[in-house]
């Protein structure tokens, strides 16, 4: 697997620079009612994803990694899976920044265009996409993520555990639902979660430019 | 065997030892009603799926444990079985009016092995605090000697070569109702109000007779 590449890091993430800035979602907080509650974002951005943020502040502060791009401290401390102590605050950080912006107001349903050519080209069809997205999102065990990603010319679907990322299994990060245990608890209704993420929130624009940025970063 | 002799799934969603409703303040009834009522019982339902017409069905809930956790490779049977155990062994852990400090033998060795009881709750509630993303933080006895482990997801120190003696559960869905993102809160409440100073006791004691 690929642990370090460049020019891939540097065009998937243009959209997501976070240098431990705890950036607001691309919305007000109560934009994605009912779907997601205003309360949800309160706690899962205003704290979870801030303290994040904080504690990678603190953890790096007088370190070599201190000043370093946030996806350089994710690739240098992924260590190959025995994980550097900043690599579960800087993923953490990275993958929130990243799981807001996937997401809209009004969001969801099916996508068109160049995108929706590449899901029926690697997957079939969109709903056997869907399914899969599904699938890998409601089997995460414990806390992780699940994620469209593309690497050699092809779209897939990941799932991490905890913080990590595709960014450190070589691959360009799409789009993705954080599974994290945060949502098990609101009425352990997963699949519901993960329905409504696919149905009234992903934000497909956001999809589609970060592949052209990785096709682009692959060619 | 001897340290898991309370608890004997079978494969049974076993209600605590006490209502729903008995832990209140400091664990409320709704968290009781989904975390055992809902994602307890979803690991039993869902355990019981998984080995039906398998070499597994049938057999008692900790060799189901020990048989598939394959050194960390884990079989698919392994969460659902080791989450039935671990809650089980959750809810005994706990009783209304529970928490604070032990005494007699069980205070006795958390010195010897602590050098003192504030010394080893300093170190259960770091283990608890640090368990990244999901998992358990637990007192355990090996080698004639406690220790505090944490260990992630479902793992348990029954397949680590330790008998259980006392756990938190450091899910999410374990504190999120009561106590949103604020962990260390719940871990200091678990401590206080919480702790079933017998159950552990009484874990001991089979622990040390099995080793003996």
């Amino acid at each position: 697997m690929c642990s370090f590449i460049p020019k891939r890091e540097m065009a998937a993430s243009a959209a997501v620079t976070a240098n431990y800035v705890l950036k607001p979602p691309p919305y007000p907080l109560d934009a994605l009612e009912p779907h997601m509650s205003k309360q949800t974002l309160e706690f899962h951005w205003g704290k979870h994803h801030r303290a994040y943020v904080d504690n990678l502040k603190k953890q790096v502060l007088g370190s070599e990694l201190e000043g370093k791009p946030l996806e350089h401290i994710i690739q240098n401390t992924y260590n190959n899976g025995d994980l550097l102590p900043p690599f579960n605050n800087a993923a953490q950080a990275w993958n929130h920044e990243f799981f807001w912006e996937s997401m809209k107001p009004g969001g969801g349903g099916k996508p068109s265009g160049e995108l929706l050519a590449l899901l029926e080209r690697d997957f079939t069809s969109y709903e056997k996409f869907y399914d899969e997205f599904n699938a890998a999102a409601a089997t995460q065990f414990g806390a992780g993520w699940a994620w469209l990603a593309y690497a050699d010319n092809k779209l897939k679907v990941v799932k991490t555990p905890n913080a990590v990322n595709p960014l450190v299994l070589g691959s360009f990060y799409l789009s993705f639902v954080d599974r994290c245990n945060i949502f098990v608890y609101e009425q352990n209704r997963r699949p519901d979660y993960i329905k409504t993420f696919m149905n009234n929130l992903v934000s497909w624009e956001a999809v589609s430019s970060r592949l052209e940025a990785a096709k682009a970063a692959s060619s």
